[in-house]
């Protein structure tokens, strides 16, 4: 005579049905919400590292963000080539070495700018500075300049991509 | 108190199927009348006679033939001369490579084109005394020997230097049958072949404007500009696309498409590739329907059982 | 401020602040149903169900949808089809879900006008019913609009042109509008605006409406029987639940509902992955062509009865019929005259009225598909002629009907 007990199981075991279909609709809503395809594909720019001159900052973009270019002098090299934390930060193709490096400062965001004089970074919005390896030199940005993801391909540069060279700075904790 | 759901529920499937059966198969029947194909077995054209040699048929197509003199055979080594709208200036289309005419298309259909291009491609209608216009095709008159065993020839060795059946590609397939008039947009394919990635604006916009006069000798050669085929698996249909390819004439009489002659194999491959295009997610939704469906049930099962404990002491 | 004891629970917190189990109590376990119900009663339950399903599929298309008219077509057939996760899940479900709750919204109706559920105290359900399917229809022709095919254009054109008012010749009205002298980027911006804002939020208010109306005269029953609520309920709470003439909403007559929306799911996805044409006709997959009319143009199945009303006339005599077949419905609980809450059947001829009405709007519906040529256009005539023949028929039969 009682059903009560078995009422309650029928109406859970419903529920818990009519959960799992509700699992089933927001796994396939939250797929929905990822990025697209075509959006991911084009997240990889490809440099033509032969076109830049030395001392020359060039501004290019890859995933909508800035990235900065700049071929080191074999003055500036002749600086730091002792300094291995400096060296590491660099990309060698050929014979030359290239800083690239998101143009994004870490402390908030901003486009510092570069005086190819001094040879400095100086990012107008709060005052931080950087050298041409990208490391930081004045406060209050809290690391370098970012390094993004890249490989190297002959006289290219893939950026997007990870190749031996920047697995090995991210280990060596050069960037993130 | 009888129970009359049953009862009920008949009553409402029967007006709701009727009310379907009408507004869907019966009106469209009426709207669009039934074409039926034939299996793309070109009954009009005669039957092959001859067996070709493709040695004597590759003589003959380098030479008395005179194909490669507007045609190019990538596979023979041949690349085209000219820009594809600089070609469609000349001939109102770029004429199609030969590379893999020999597997795309049926081998009765190129026999008869070789020899009457306006006849196979059924576009005799636009090229009557009095329009003024020759097909841009010029028949093949013969070499001075027996035209016919020429004819097979030629085909023989078109045959030798395509593409196997099984390397035939459903891309492949419509980009060579119909790809020279026809834009593909959502499988990025334009009328030139498929758009490539530009670093800079202005080469995009390059490429663009050698679509666009492309296009414009196309639209003066056909009288209007082929469509893009992106989704007319779904506003045509499948039938209606076999059909139309298999013979543009029992579908829209009077039409400029040329019936561009492909084998029963390669139809079924360029139909395939508009679903690709137009219907890209089947396979996935016919994998996903089986679970849901299955799940649904399982759901309404669930619902019965506790609807009946529920009413065990209502009734 | 109130007095607040320390909450002996969770449930104690919320319930004193909320009044939660006073609210459990009216809105499900005590609010009462009768039992004497047969599945058309869960009719209500499935257009929740069916109008939720389509806010949700709505949410996902519109992350993605452009309302521009160079971009609309390519956002749904493209993106939402191909390159969005699901995207074409969505799509399916939403065009299927906006075609079968036509589907249901006429069953609903058919059933409260069988059973006499608009008469005596339940005009008000009637009506905020009749203005929901207003909404409704506005919802589906602004969201057809929508992909911006083909049949999306020229259904725009023939429904705005419409508001000329034939011999009047309100041009002015047709542009305002349209916000431009034909269907372009004005007029798809702002009937997205109306079928993602607006409206949704009229429905919205609508249900509630609708639900607020239900409470005094309580649902309906199929012998149409004044029941005594309170006494019924007495019984039920005594113990005597065999006994008693009512239920429980919840869980008593909601798990007979979920049944019921079971059942219909397996039809509803069964559509949606296999058999999805008719609610995303063919026309509508060509890109809209301003200089180029499809052979044929027809509205969504569930405005065909309403079209065939408008087609077979000169164009103002069509107007007037048109305008008449909209507002007649809503008037029913004013023209029927009889004092019985019966089913059908027991109410003589006004069953052959029924049976009458609703072949007639399946005919009105089938010649409204098709083209209006030879012996079709000679049935939509009379057909036309006899839905205004039966709403006029109706006072008069009603007055003479027997009490039962």
């Amino acid at each position: 005579m009682k059903n009560s007990s078995r009422r309650g199981f029928m109406g859970k075991a419903f529920g818990a049905v009519a959960g799992i279909g509700a699992i089933g609709s927001l796994v396939a809503m939250k797929k929905s919400w990822d990025p697209l395809p075509s959006v991911k594909a084009a997240g990889f720019t490809t440099l033509d590292m032969s076109i830049y001159n030395e001392n020359e900052l060039i501004t290019e973009k890859w995933r909508g963000k800035p990235i900065f270019v700049l071929k080191l002098t074999s003055d500036m090299l002749s600086k730091i080539k002792d300094k291995k934390n400096d060296m590491d930060r660099l990309i060698k193709i050929g014979d030359s070495y290239f800083m690239v490096t998101l143009g994004l400062c870490t402390h908030l965001g901003c486009i510092p700018g570069y005086n190819s004089a001094d040879q400095t970074f100086l990012c107008a919005c709060h005052g931080g500075m950087y050298d041409v390896t990208g490391d930081v030199t004045k406060a209050p940005p809290p690391r370098g300049l970012d390094i993004p993801p890249f490989k190297i391909d002959g006289n290219k540069l893939v950026l997007g991509e990870s190749g031996p060279e920047f697995t090995a700075m991210k280990e060596n904790g050069v960037t993130l | 108190m009888k129970n009359k759901e049953p009862l009920i529920l008949a009553v409402v499937v029967f007006f709701t199927l009727l009310t379907y059966y009408l507004v869907e198969p019966f009106a469209h029947s009426q709207m669009h009348k039934h074409v039926e194909g034939e299996g793309f077995t070109y009954s009009d054209l005669p039957e092959l006679t001859k067996t070709g040699d493709a040695t004597r048929g590759q003589e003959l197509v380098m030479g008395a033939g005179a194909c490669v003199g507007c045609h190019s055979i990538e596979a023979a080594g041949m690349p085209a001369s000219m820009e594809p709208q600089m070609a469609a200036a000349s001939y109102g289309v770029k004429p199609p490579d030969l590379s893999n005419a020999g597997v795309i298309y049926d081998e009765k259909f190129l026999t008869d084109l070789i020899k009457n291009p306006a006849h196979a491609l059924k576009v005799e209608h636009k090229y009557t005394k009095d329009s003024g216009k020759m097909h841009p095709m010029v028949p093949f008159y013969g070499a001075g020997g027996d035209i016919d065993q020429e004819v097979a020839d030629m085909v023989a060795y078109l045959k030798s230097i395509a593409v196997s059946q099984e390397e035939l590609t459903p891309k492949m397939a419509f980009e060579t049958a119909c790809g020279r008039c026809h834009a593909m947009s959502y499988e990025n394919w334009t009328q030139i072949g498929e758009k490539p990635r530009f670093k800079h604006e202005k080469d995009s916009l390059g490429f663009d404007i050698k679509v666009l006069e492309y296009q414009d000798s196309l639209k003066a050669y056909m009288g209007k500009l082929p469509p893009d085929l992106s989704m007319y698996i779904r506003s045509r249909g499948e039938h209606f696309l076999e059909t139309f390819i298999e013979n543009p004439q029992s579908h829209l009489k009077g039409t400029a498409m040329p019936r561009v002659g492909v084998s029963a194999e390669s139809a079924e491959k360029v139909i395939e590739h508009m679903k690709d295009s137009g219907d890209t997610k089947r396979h996935e939704r016919e994998a996903i329907g089986k679970n849901v469906m299955i799940y649904i049930v399982i759901f309404a099962i669930f619902a019965i059982l506790w609807k009946k404990q529920v009413w065990r002491d209502l009734h | 401020m109130a007095h607040f004891e320390k909450a002996t629970s969770i449930h104690d917190w919320f319930n004193q602040r909320l009044a939660v189990d006073a609210v459990n109590r009216v809105m499900m376990t005590e609010y009462w149903i009768p039992k004497n119900i047969n599945f058309l009663w869960a009719m209500g339950m499935v257009l929740v169900i069916t109008f939720a399903l389509l806010l949700v599929s709505g949410i996902f298309l519109l992350m993605y949808y452009q309302p521009n008219v160079d971009t609309a077509f390519y956002s749904v057939n493209y993106t939402i089809m191909r390159e969005v996760d699901f995207g074409w899940l969505w799509r399916h479900v939403h065009g299927v879900a906006a075609s079968v709750v036509f589907l249901i919204i006429y069953i609903h109706m058919f059933t409260g006008i069988y059973y006499g559920s608009y008469k005596k105290g339940r005009e008000m359900i009637w009506i905020s019913g009749m203005l929901l399917f207003v909404a409704f229809s506005a919802e589906a022709f602004s969201g057809y609009m929508l992909p911006w095919g083909q049949m999306s254009y020229w259904a725009g054109m023939v429904i705005t042109n419409l508001f000329a008012g034939g011999s009047l010749h309100a041009d002015g009205l047709v542009e305002w509008i349209r916000g431009d002298y034909v269907p372009a980027q004005a007029f798809l911006t702002r009937f997205f605006m109306l079928h993602v804002l607006l409206i949704p939020i009229a429905i919205m208010g609508l249900i509630g409406l609708h639900f607020a109306t239900l409470r005094i005269p309580h649902v309906n029953n199929q012998d149409g029987e004044e029941l005594d609520f309170d006494a019924e309920a007495k019984k039920y709470l005594d113990g005597d639940k065999a006994g008693s003439k009512v239920m429980r909403f919840a869980n008593d007559f909601m798990s007979k509902d979920m049944m019921v929306v079971g059942i219909y799911l397996i039809f509803f996805f069964y559509l949606v992955f296999y058999h999805y044409g008719f609610a995303m006709d063919a026309v509508n997959f060509d890109p809209a062509d301003g200089l180029k009319t499809p052979a044929h143009i027809y509205p969504e199945w569930y405005f065909l009865w309403s079209y065939e009303i408008l087609r077979p006339f000169s164009t103002d005599i069509g107007l007037m019929a048109f305008a008449f077949a909209q507002v007649i419905f809503v008037l029913l609980p004013f023209l029927d005259r009889s004092p019985n809450t019966v089913a059908a059947n027991r109410r003589g001829l006004f069953a052959v009225w029924f049976w009458a009405m609703l072949a007639n709007m399946i005919v009105l519906t089938a010649m409204g598909k098709l083209p209006p040529e030879g012996i079709f256009s000679t049935i939509g005539l009379v057909s036309a002629l006899t839905f205004i023949g039966l709403w006029i028929a109706l006072p008069f039969i009603t007055t003479m009907e027997k009490k039962v």
